[in-house]
């Protein structure tokens, strides 16, 4: 797409650097004169967002690497430190922790908009899966950051998502020891996830650069789907009109970001992290942060065996698979069309699937065994073992009878008087949701490019803005398409 | 194709139900938040909403309350005498930039004792505090302070508002949330029965399960009894509310202290953004005017 350079040199020292690094000519033909199609909306943006989303986590995170301890003993002291006694310590990790939850929901955007529009089909598969190991970067990222504050749910989702790890067959127990230096969460873990958590924001800007490479080689997709035919009719140069659109996303982005970060900073912390971790004293509920909990519901909606697989491993395959999936995605697809615009059935079923993440999320906020809302009246169960020591349970009304009858038995019986309740559990909801997660990657997609008539595409970018914007002047496009994604 | 469509609307459908239903029943666990709601002191807090501001007068009595009270059982490991008197603190003085100059900051200080080494020879001795010393911690170490209130330490309380859900309403209900345990409810010794404690009563319920009182059991004791136990300096009656109010008002303040800041440099930082963002966006309406797009 970037086609022939037209970067022209004009002093003498330019001149001289030009034929010998041409640097000047890499930055001019990749930010200034870059060919874009001149049809982008808003949903577009969402790139430059999130590079500026990295500069920002890493200018914050090395200034309170200078303030911050990575000891046991000292890390939860020397965060309060920062946000006391060094200038403008609040407001350096304010940004830095409410980043962290700005970069995941700016690449969830960037996501899902390169789902609907096809984002991921030829010619850019290795585009796209050069984002999803960023993704996945990010969030290993974001957990080590989560450890060093040393909080209660620092240390304990650490111990849960390790052990999570260790659960893995042949390969687990050496990673999990690995990457605890122990036996259990301790110093040696923290350190090791204070060196990791500095490195990977530096390997994920060495993939961001090979992603924006890849993206140079094969040019921006559109939202009609259709591709450049012609640079002139069809494309605009990135400077100024795409750097003034997207510079106007980035002040509405941070300004919203500020929002959080001046007047609701803790809005998305956890209370218990507030609390210093303490090994013997586990939180009643151990939650990851927002941007991890669809994947957490998908991991503990399988409370199942299948065959000898147990439940935990299974849960752990299906949490690992749920991202693994995506590197596939190029190929499951098998429609012939990028943009959803233009496949009425992929477009419903796309705006369930974003239904069913957000819910997820709901889900892996709750506990599995409690209800999303209950049906009929709270009853009392009297559970004891009969004579044959076998488990009997029995159903009361009245706490009156159900406590005459648990009295009646004999101790031998170990009778104990609970409430019964009944009603749909977050559990089941997380079950449904997640067996739509895979159905929709794995049946949905590769069927629907078999069964699925697209409506007429225009011919061209060019055209497709021309009809939009209403000039009478006629064309041998087909009849467009609605036009309501913009 | 029919199907596929029909289906998924099904589980659409089901998926927003249950949400509904799930907001619509607002299921609150009874021992999750004790009763209902968190109590709140009439009239709110003045540190709420995004322009609030914490009440200077508030503050003194509240560290006064935590002072005479608290400061016996509980640590503020994070918190410096010069911390009174920093700009949005309870002692801050415009007179004295520079709270280790304020003198009712170095007279707090110095009113308390705190462990030091003698030079010449070695031995440990108590001196007076100044205002760069943290608060002193009223036990020893850890061991002491479970010792002396029956096998639980009492929690540090520098960021305590941070720590539990609800904040200073939290903190404000737990101070005036004891009472006498209701009949069927057997408290048991060194524990205290109170109803917004996040604890559970279930095991020592002899009741009907469903109708199990609110609240928990801590080993705190109520630490503010009755009127007038803190006699405030600028008059304000000391009721338990009062002084569960003020002390709430200071522990917020202790665990946010750059709230004032912050709200204050929050408003000019937004409504730069948005001046900015109106300027941009008159520029790209500008430079697009003559692409089709
Ligand atoms: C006699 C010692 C003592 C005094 C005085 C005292 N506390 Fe406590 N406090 C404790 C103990 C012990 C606990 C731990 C209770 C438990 O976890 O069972 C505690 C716990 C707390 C908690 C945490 C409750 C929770 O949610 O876990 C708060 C908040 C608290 N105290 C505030 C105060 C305030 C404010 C004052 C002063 C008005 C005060 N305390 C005075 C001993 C004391
Ligand atoms: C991909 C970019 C990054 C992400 C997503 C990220 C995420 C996080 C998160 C979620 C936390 C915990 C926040 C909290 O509750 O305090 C954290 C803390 C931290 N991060 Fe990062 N981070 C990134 C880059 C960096 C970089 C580049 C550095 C250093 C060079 C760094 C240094 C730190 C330090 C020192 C802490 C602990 C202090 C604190 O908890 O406030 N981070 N990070």
């Amino acid at each position: 797409m970037s086609g022939p350079s037209t970067y022209e040199p004009k002093t003498g020292f330019t001149k001289w650097l030009d034929a010998r690094l041409p640097i000047v000519r890499l930055g001019y033909d990749s930010m200034i004169d870059f060919p874009t199609p001149k049809n982008l909306n808003y949903w577009w943006t969402f790139g430059g967002i999130l590079a500026l989303c990295l500069v920002i986590q890493i200018v914050t995170g090395i200034v309170l690497a200078m303030h911050y301890v990575a000891n046991t003993s000292m890390a939860f002291a020397s965060v309060q430190h920062i946000m006391r006694d060094v200038d403008f310590g609040w407001l350096v990790r304010y940004i830095h922790a409410n980043g962290a939850g700005m970069f995941f929901l700016a690449v969830y955007i960037h996501m899902f908009r390169g789902l609907y529009y096809g984002s991921y089909k030829a010619p850019r598969e290795v585009l796209w899966i050069l984002g999803v190991v960023i993704y996945l970067l990010m969030m290993a990222t974001a957990f080590m950051g989560y450890v060093l504050p040393w909080g209660q749910m620092s240390f304990h989702g650490s111990s849960v998502i390790t052990n999570l790890i260790g659960a893995l067959p042949i390969v687990g127990p050496a990673v999990k020891t690995y990457l605890l230096g122990g036996a259990a969460v301790g110093d040696p873990t923290l350190n090791r996830f204070f060196s990791l958590h500095y490195l990977l924001p530096f390997v994920i800007a060495g993939v961001v650069i090979l992603h924006i490479w890849a993206l140079h080689v094969v040019g921006n997709g559109n939202p009609t789907g259709v591709s450049v035919q012609d640079i002139k009719k069809d494309t605009v140069p990135f400077h100024p009109y795409y750097t003034v659109k997207d510079g106007f996303a980035i002040i509405l982005f941070l300004t919203m970001f500020a929002v959080f970060v001046f007047f609701f900073p803790e809005a998305m912390g956890k209370t218990d992290n507030s609390i210093e971790a303490n090994p013997l004293q586990t939180p009643a509920h151990i939650v990851p942060e927002w941007y991890l909990l669809p994947f957490y519901a998908i991991l503990k909606s399988v409370t199942f065996d299948i065959g000898p697989i147990p439940a935990k491993l299974l849960g752990v395959l299906a949490m690992f698979g749920s991202i693994l999936i995506l590197f596939a995605l190029p190929w499951l697809d098998t429609s012939k069309v990028r943009s959803m615009r233009y496949r009425p059935l992929a477009r419903q079923l796309f705006v369930l699937f974003v239904l069913a993440c957000v819910g997820l999320g709901f889900c892996g906020a709750n506990e599995p065994d409690a209800f999303v809302f209950k049906t009929g009246k709270d009853r009392l169960q009297v559970e004891y073992s009969d004579a044959n020591g076998r488990a009997q349970t029995k159903f009361f009304d009245q706490f009156s009878e159900a406590n005459a009858y648990k009295e009646s038995l004999p101790t031998a019986a170990g009778a104990s008087l609970q409430v019964a309740e009944s009603g749909f559990k977050w559990k089941w909801l997380s079950q449904i949701l997640a067996a739509y997660y895979f159905i929709y990657f794995l049946v949905l997609m590769p069927l629907l490019g078999v069964i699925e008539k697209p409506k007429p595409r225009p011919a061209s970018i060019a055209d497709s803005v021309h009809k939009r914007s209403g000039s009478g002047r006629s064309s041998s496009a087909p009849v467009a398409a609605p036009q309501h994604a913009e | 194709m029919r199907f596929i469509t029909l289906a998924a609307a099904g589980l659409a459908t089901l998926a927003l139900a249950s949400a509904g239903l799930a907001f619509a029943q607002e299921q609150r666990p009874a021992h999750e938040f004790g009763p209902e709601h968190l109590d709140e002191p009439e009239g709110g807090w003045s540190f709420e909403g995004p322009l609030g501001n914490f009440d200077q007068n508030a503050l003194q009595r509240g560290y006064k309350v935590y002072r005479e009270v608290c400061a016996s059982c509980h640590s503020m490991k994070s918190m410096s005498f010069r911390n009174l008197g920093q700009k949005g603190g309870p002692f801050y003085d415009p007179e004295f930039p520079n709270p280790n100059d304020n003198p009712r900051v170095k007279a707090l200080a110095a009113d308390l004792t705190i462990p030091a080494i003698d030079e010449e020879t070695g031995d440990e001795e108590q001196v007076p505090a100044k205002t760069s010393d943290t608060f002193p911690n009223p036990f020893k170490n850890p061991a002491a302070a479970r010792a002396s209130n029956g096998g639980i330490a009492p929690p540090d309380l520098s960021v305590i508002t941070s720590a539990r859900e609800g904040g200073a309403s939290y903190i404000y209900s737990l101070l005036t949330g004891f009472r006498d345990p209701p009949a069927g409810l057997t408290v048991n010794g060194g524990q205290h029965y109170n109803v917004f404690y996040p604890g559970d009563t279930g095991s020592q319920w002899a009741g009907d399960p469903r109708l199990k009182p609110p609240g928990g059991f801590l080993a705190m004791p109520p630490p503010l009894k009755a009127d007038g136990q803190v006699t405030f300096d600028d008059g304000t009656p000391s009721t338990v509310k009062q002084m569960s109010k003020d002390v709430a008002t200071f522990l917020a303040w202790a665990a946010d202290p750059k709230q004032e800041t912050r709200k204050q440099m929050g408003v000019g930082v937004v409504i730069y953004l948005l001046i900015f963002a109106v300027v941009v966006y008159l520029s790209y309406r500008r430079i697009w005017a003559k692409v089709e797009h």
